[in-house]
């Protein structure tokens, strides 16, 4: 396999940044990691993962969707839309990965986004194999393998280099760009590295999650089960899991007055918030039961039953360690499947 | 501690002084604890928990619980005694419908404090003499304790219970605390200055709403930010101005009522210090009007509610703006 | 790149009626005449005053009608405000059609339809109505119950009198909640009307109204001998992008606005009790 020693990243960020954008996890003041746009002699994080995910650089919090020039009683519609410009997220882990599939399910099914599909396309993802999984990591229940991830193309590190494999085309036509600055590597501490994080896996507090008790058949019984009152006691209604989890995609649609024209922007949403499916005459989801059983039932229930069985979940764990009250889909899956 | 609530817990259930009991219970892990409303000595013996991590202010779930049948036993930390009390005093707790039992406050431990120095998978945390052994997938990793503690608790402005019906422990004191210490710092910088570093910390706001959703003063029935039909109802901001003013409408809006509880701060995702734009409205409301703690007690009138002869005149804000 | 559904077409309105004190009928038209786009009986499009709001209203012409689109609109919320505020020759957006229709082209071909709606809900099967009319050879007896709080409240009253009620192949039964002066007809709710009339259990029927005269027909029904099997109706929740996607209008797995409106009540029986 194709290699860069691990001295040599920063220069290849900077070959791939000096053709098309590049995003690579750096660490803030306050320990937790974000996406970056790189530039020369930024650090890429040792961190397991960024607090925001890595759906935004396909669904952004916000977009504009188009634009209204208000002429007397007449509307003028302007298509705001550009061809995205090529780009490259390196260090996207397994779970991230998988969810950009999970989005797929939704935006790039008819009628297709062609917001989502314009970023997609022109979006290179290489992701990183996992060494150092954290206690709140379940990826495994929603069969990822963190020690070989999805992507464009996936980076692989004993320590010393950086591996690189094309997963499909793409990422071939990206391992082709920067093949003068790789050299043939060989394999077998890598493989070494692979089977001790796999140990690491099995010995993870929910290496044993198990999603057998969820998926479309059970939808009445789940929708009908008592213990959804006890699971969103506690819940504040707010939107962190919702905000930081990587499948999670609802959005609302709003106008912003600029005084020069009106804004259409799209903006994510959160099924947990009060208003969110608030009607001029009433409200289906009244309490925030409802609203917490919507969310679970989404991931766990309903997007299997129009998925072919695939979950709304990766397990990338964001909402176990953010949820303002640590009430999370784990819990809700243990509380669920007692009889 | 926890054994003595638990007992007292059921002690209570049992006479009937109380049908219910909000605490903690017990999560995942060794650090997550979800706030918890107990009905029987079963349930509470399966899943009470307090520890160095129960860190949630329960004061804003009596605002509902109060409202039940029944009376309901809550335990307060000394600062979730002035949240309780403020809202006592707003007429949102029926303070009839609960029983206080004040316990002692912290320092507590914020996991994220741990994480910050790269530990990970962590299996088990334990406070041997102030020295956190932190068991995890990796090894053990020793941590001195005042090195994870909650930013809350690093400013811990009070001891003191200012409500109880019972104490199990002892009361403290009111602290001479170091909490504006930051907001100082703030106030000296120039205005470019301040302004690059609120832009930096607000530009990470995602609009989950978590700080106003856990904050106590914040018990509106409908939020303007929710409203339709406020004009100004948002769920992202549609440019950085917008994305400024969701916090600082915020922190005006609870400015005279905020006790400094710090859990904005606590739940933020992005660990923007929302607590410091509260702090600098009770640190000029000191300087202002005279010393005054919401909270502290459920009759006095807040200074910005209250109209005195010899108030300061609106002038001030003009000069005390320029540098 | 390729048109994206999110982005509106532009329709002018070319004719209001006041149908009731708070339902107005919309003509549409495109720019340069003509319809904006083609639909089916039973689908909905999202209309639109930039800066006001965007909301999804069912079409009430029938796809029948080469000429224009007529939207039947309830005032109650900000945007329907805004749109009864309007004057001819004012454009908005829209965008559509969305959603599935009335099975008007297989399962209801040689049936005979008993259509019951209450209030603004005749809106969305005036479209079937008038297909159905305009193809009435494909179908078998048509029936229709229409009841609203008063005389005044029946949308498209003209339409009925002048064209409906003069139909010899079609049977209008109207009813009024309560007697008013100048009524001569029915008197009582709908569901009850129903009942009276004691309709033939061999009918395929179509049910729109309000949630609650929706719930007493169909419990009126059962009474009667139809099974859920035979009745449609069609559902409305809150709806952002019309396709599925922004996920705020399912009951259970399916999506109002992409697998709905309209539903059988067997398959709503499937689905979790959260409408």
């Amino acid at each position: 396999m194709l290699k860069i020693s691990a001295d040599k990243l920063n220069s290849l960020f900077d070959a791939v940044s000096a053709k098309q954008s590049l995003y690579i996890p750096v660490d803030r003041e306050s320990g937790s990691a974000e996406y970056r746009k790189y530039k020369s002699g930024m650090e890429m994080s040792k961190c397991l993962n960024t607090v925001r995910s890595a759906k935004d650089f396909f669904f952004p919090q916000t977009e504009n969707l188009a634009d209204f020039k208000m002429n007397g009683k007449n509307i003028e519609v302007i298509d705001v839309r550009e061809e995205c410009e090529d780009f490259v997220i390196f260090g996207v882990r397994a779970c991230d990965a998988r969810s950009f599939t999970i989005l797929d399910k939704v935006f790039l099914a008819e009628p297709v986004d062609s917001y989502y599909k314009n970023r997609r396309e022109h979006g290179t993802v290489v992701t990183m194999a996992c060494t150092r999984p954290a206690e709140t990591c379940f990826c495994t229940a929603f069969d990822i393998d963190p020690t070989s991830p999805e992507g464009d193309v996936a980076v692989f590190s004993d320590g010393e280099s950086y591996f690189f494999k094309p997963n499909n085309d793409k990422g071939q036509a990206f391992i082709d760009s920067i093949a003068d600055m790789l050299e043939d590597g060989d394999t077998a501490e890598l493989a070494q590295v692979q089977s001790n994080t796999r140990k690491i896996m099995q010995m993870l507090p929910l290496a044993n999650l198990s999603t057998d008790s969820f998926g479309g058949e059970k939808l009445m019984e789940h929708f009908n089960s008592e213990k959804w009152a006890n699971l969103s006691e506690s819940c504040i209604g707010c939107g962190t899991c919702t905000f930081v989890c990587p499948t999670c995609q609802c959005y609302d649609i709003r106008d912003f007055d600029t005084g020069n024209g009106i804004k259409r922007f799209r903006c994510w949403d959160s099924c947990m918030y009060s208003d969110f499916t608030k009607m001029a005459h009433g409200n289906p989801r009244n309490t925030q039961l409802e609203r917490f059983r919507q969310r679970f039932m989404h991931k766990l229930v309903y997007f299997p039953a129009n998925n072919n069985g695939e979950f709304g979940c990766v397990g990338c764990g964001r909402c176990l360690a953010k949820c303002p009250v640590s009430m999370n889909i784990v819990k809700v899956m243990k509380a669920l499947e007692e009889k | 501690m926890q054994e003595a609530m638990i007992k007292r817990a059921k002690e209570l259930l049992a006479d009937g002084t109380v049908n219910r009991v909000i605490g903690w219970k017990r999560g995942e892990f060794v650090y997550d604890s979800t706030p918890a409303v107990f009905g029987t000595a079963d349930e509470i013996d399966a899943e009470f928990v307090f520890d160095d991590f129960t860190q949630a202010n329960v004061s804003k779930y009596l605002v509902k619980e109060s409202k039940k049948d029944g009376k309901i036993l809550a335990f307060l930390k000394p600062c979730d005694t002035y949240s309780f009390n403020q809202l006592v005093k707003e007429h949102r707790i029926i303070r009839e419908n609960v029983y206080v039992i004040g316990i002692p406050g912290g320092p507590k431990l914020d996991i994220e404090k741990i994480k910050a120095k790269g530990i990970t998978g962590i299996l088990n945390v334990k406070n041997v003499n102030y020295t956190l052994e932190i068991e995890t997938l990796y090894g053990t990793e020793k941590l001195p304790f005042y090195e994870a503690i909650s930013g809350k608790c690093a400013d811990c402005k009070s001891k003191k219970h200012v409500v109880y019906d019972e104490l199990i422990g002892e009361d403290g004191d009111v602290l001479d605390s170091n909490r504006f210490d930051m907001v100082e710092k703030l106030e000296n910088m120039t205005a470019q200055e301040r302004y690059d570093f609120w832009r930096g910390e607000l530009s990470k706001c995602i609009r989950c709403n978590a700080c106003r959703n856990v904050c106590p003063a914040c018990t509106c029935e409908n939020c303007v930010f929710d409203n339709p039909k406020s004009g100004i109802e948002n769920k992202a901001a549609a440019d950085s101005f917008e994305e400024n003013m969701f916090h600082i409408i915020r922190a005006f809006h609870v400015a005279g009522r905020c006790t400094d509880c710090g859990e904005c701060s606590r739940v933020c995702p992005q660990h923007i210090p929302l607590h410091l734009l509260n702090r600098k409205f009770i640190k000029d409301i000191n300087s202002l009007y005279g010393e005054y703690q919401a909270g502290a007690d459920t009759t006095s009138k807040s200074p910005l509610t209250d109209y005195r002869a010899d108030d300061c005149e609106p002038s001030i804000v003009h000069e005390r703006g320029v540098e | 790149m390729n048109n994206d559904t999110l982005i509106p077409l532009i329709g002018v309105i070319t004719d209001i009626r006041q149908d009731t004190p708070d339902v107005k009928t919309f003509r549409v038209n495109a720019v340069d005449g003509g319809k904006v786009f083609e639909h089916m009986p039973g689908q909905c499009a999202m209309l639109s005053i930039p800066g006001v709001g965007e909301g999804m209203f069912s079409i009430t012409s029938s796809p029948t009608n080469k000429e224009y689109m007529e939207f039947s609109i309830k005032k109650c919320g900000c945007l329907t405000t805004w749109l009864h505020a309007m004057d001819i020759g004012q454009q908005i957006t829209i965008r559509g059609p969305y959603g599935n229709h009335f099975p008007v082209e297989n399962e209801l071909k040689g049936k005979d339809l008993l259509f019951i709606a209450g209030g603004i809900g005749l809106a969305p099967l005036r479209s079937v109505i008038n297909y159905v009319r305009d193809n009435r050879a494909d179908y078998g007896e048509i029936q229709i119950v229409y009841g609203s709080r008063s005389k005044d409240d029946l949308v498209d009253y003209q339409e009925i009198i002048d064209e409906w009620q003069k139909d010899p192949d079609i049977q209008v039964n109207l009813t009024i909640d309560n007697p008013q002066e100048g009524w001569d007809g029915h008197v009582g709710f709908v569901p009850n009307y129903v009942k009276e009339l004691n309709p033939s259990t061999n009918k395929t029927v179509l049910v729109c109204g309000p949630p609650i005269m929706i719930k007493f027909t169909l419990a009126g029904l059962k009474e009667l001998g139809f099974t859920e099997t035979q009745v449609y109706t069609t559902m409305e929740l809150r709806m952002k992008c019309g396709v599925g996607k922004c996920g705020r209008c399912n009951i259970g797995n399916k999506y109002v606005c992409k697998d709905g409106p309209v539903f059988r009540f067997d398959q709503l029986g499937e689905l979790p009790d959260e409408y």
